[in-house]
């Protein structure tokens, strides 16, 4: 029976011990290798901008892995990584990091596109996720319960949301907390009295594959990427590549090719908005 | 008690072998205590049971360790998958083992194991696209206790049928024939026989799953809704102690990380609490 007590605390345990990286120790004789981590917003385009440069250099070997902007910054800091990833404007107080701006990203919130709501006020969004407003019938909507949709801690679209509309985590009163920009759109898919944040990027990709989603304004400006681009939509961030003082070798070749005209492409493939030098 | 040679090193071998597998829980107890140990020092034991609210980065004098409304939620998405899953369960194993024609009776197992056999992500996304709607037309927003309670009932029902299943095979035949001879009528038999007899396997197969439960993490993250609060009614989202560690681990620095890991450690003590009462509950049962 002891042994089957030991059995049952291992399998339970087993959830919580499983978040170690699978980094490789340093790079094998000839083959260079290049590892970035951080912003789950920005590993897809790093890892499409790295095929393209490992198909352009056949002995480089880059590794992308997620975790947030936190653990890109974290990594870069400690050397884990060579470049992080983060999904937001620099802070005064990082400046032992060095940024390189490679694209912009704009948020949006979603409701499902059965919902007759077509735009909300600065104040109506900020009442429905305080739990003030809790019909959609208040807004000019069916009457249904309002749904709403929030991020978990240490998501950095969560820090600008809050940082837009002058929230406190503390404040909101959510009835679905989640992880990644995915699990969002899905909850908003499945429930047509939701309502969520997630990338504009994101957003726009589901709309075009067709998904019930629809994209809200803000303070009159349509949620687009063209917005983005010209500046106009508020609530968008800056993606950068950041590391530890200036970059040397293969960290600044990489730098400069994702900074470069040549994957434009791929950045307005997964609907983020290319720098304009 | 084993004089010859070959036999002591037998004994030796494979008494290493189980102080390995008794060392590893240690290790895995040691670690997580090294890794919270920086909240203990600075926070202590009382403030996870006494904060309002989960709010770990940041300072210690403002933030915040509430882990309470999550035991309770571990807790009772446990309690209530298993008292769905074990009715079900051991039916379907007496069905099995008894009544069953014999071509059922050799596919149903397979069949079992099959559904034991899938990834719990894919229960999960069902939960998310077929389970949570329909919750949501009757009681929004859908994402709650009841949606991660039904997803885990059929995952921990594997465990519950199959072992059940196997505890009544291995119930001597020459039992049901004596009741039989004695006239006892079939559900009698079921009610005074065979289910006084398998008590202590059952109750293992419910230990197993129930531990199971405890410790499902991705499908209850979709399902669930991850609100930290004491659930008001079944409709309530909550977070369990699990997608807690899951949902946060990813970019969790400094204090918040440590207070993860000593999420870990609450969710040991709760499944070692599991544990102790159904090992109190087997002991009250004794043997027929």
């Amino acid at each position: 029976m002891k042994r089957l007590i030991v059995v049952c605390l291992l399998v339970a345990v087993s959830g919580c011990v499983s978040d170690s990286t699978g980094e490789d120790p340093k790079t094998a004789p000839k083959t260079q290798k290049l590892v970035i981590t951080g912003s789950s917003t920005v590993a897809p385009l790093a890892a499409e901008i790295a095929q393209r440069y490992e198909q352009d250099h056949p002995n480089v070997r880059i590794d992308v892995q997620t975790g947030g902007s936190s653990r890109g910054m974290a990594d870069a800091r400690k050397g884990l990584a060579d470049i992080g990833m983060v999904s937001r404007a620099h802070k005064e107080s990082e400046r032992d990091l060095t940024p390189h701006l490679i694209a912009h990203d704009g948020l949006c919130l979603i409701v499902h596109a059965t919902n007759p709501v077509s735009e909300l006020t600065r104040e109506q969004i900020i009442h429905i996720y305080q739990g003030q407003i809790e019909n959609w019938k208040e807004v000019g909507g069916d009457d249904a319960e309002i749904v709403v949709v929030h991020k978990a801690e240490g998501r950095s679209t969560l820090e600008l949301f809050l940082k837009h509309f002058q929230l406190d985590n503390s404040e909101i009163q959510p009835d679905i907390v989640i992880g990644d920009n995915q699990q969002g759109i899905k909850s908003v898919l499945g429930n047509p009295h939701a309502i969520g944040y997630v990338s504009i990027g994101a957003a726009e990709y589901e709309v075009e594959q067709g998904r019930d989603l629809k994209l809200l304004p803000l303070g009159g400006i349509e949620a687009s990427t063209a917005h983005i681009e010209d500046g106009s939509f508020p609530l968008s961030r800056e993606l950068n590549l950041v590391t530890l003082g200036e970059p040397q070798g293969l960290a600044a070749e990489f730098i400069r090719f994702a900074q470069s005209e040549a994957v434009h492409d791929l950045i307005e493939g997964l609907y983020f908005v290319p720098i304009q030098k | 008690m084993f004089p010859s040679k070959s036999d002591f090193l037998l004994r030796l071998t494979t008494c290493l072998l189980s102080w390995v597998s008794a060392l590893i829980l240690v290790l895995i107890v040691w670690f997580l205590f090294v890794e919270s140990e920086l909240v203990w020092r600075e926070v202590g034991v009382l403030r996870f049971l006494t904060d309002d609210r989960w709010s770990p980065s940041g300072d210690f004098s403002s933030a915040q360790f509430g882990l309470f409304p999550m035991i309770v939620a571990s807790l009772l998405l446990a309690v209530g998958s298993i008292l769905l899953a074990a009715p079900i369960g051991v039916g379907a194993a007496l069905f099995a083992a008894y009544y069953a024609p014999r071509g059922v009776r050799q596919i149903f197992p397979r069949i079992v194991e099959l559904l034991g056999g899938i990834p719990s992500v894919v229960y999960g996304l069902w939960g998310l696209v077929v389970l949570v709607p329909l919750i949501s037309a009757y009681h929004p927003p859908g994402t709650s206790l009841l949606a991660g309670i039904v997803v885990v009932a059929i995952m921990i029902l594997p465990t519950v049928a199959l072992l059940t299943l196997s505890t009544f095979q291995q119930l001597p035949t020459s039992l049901i024939h004596s009741a039989a001879a004695l006239g006892i009528a079939p559900t009698g038999i079921v009610r005074s026989v065979i289910l006084p007899a398998s008590r202590s396997g059952i109750m293992t197969a419910v230990l197993l799953a129930v531990t199971r439960a405890v410790g499902e993490t991705m499908a209850v993250l979709m399902v669930c809704g991850n609100v930290i609060q004491a659930p008001s009614s079944p409709f309530s989202p909550v977070r369990t102690l699990t997608a807690n560690i899951a949902l946060e681990m990813a970019y969790a620095m400094q204090s918040h990380r440590s207070a993860l890991f000593a999420t870990g450690l609450a969710l040991m003590l709760v499944v070692t609490l599991l544990v102790l009462i159904a090992e109190q509950q087997r002991g009250k049962a004794g043997h027929v």
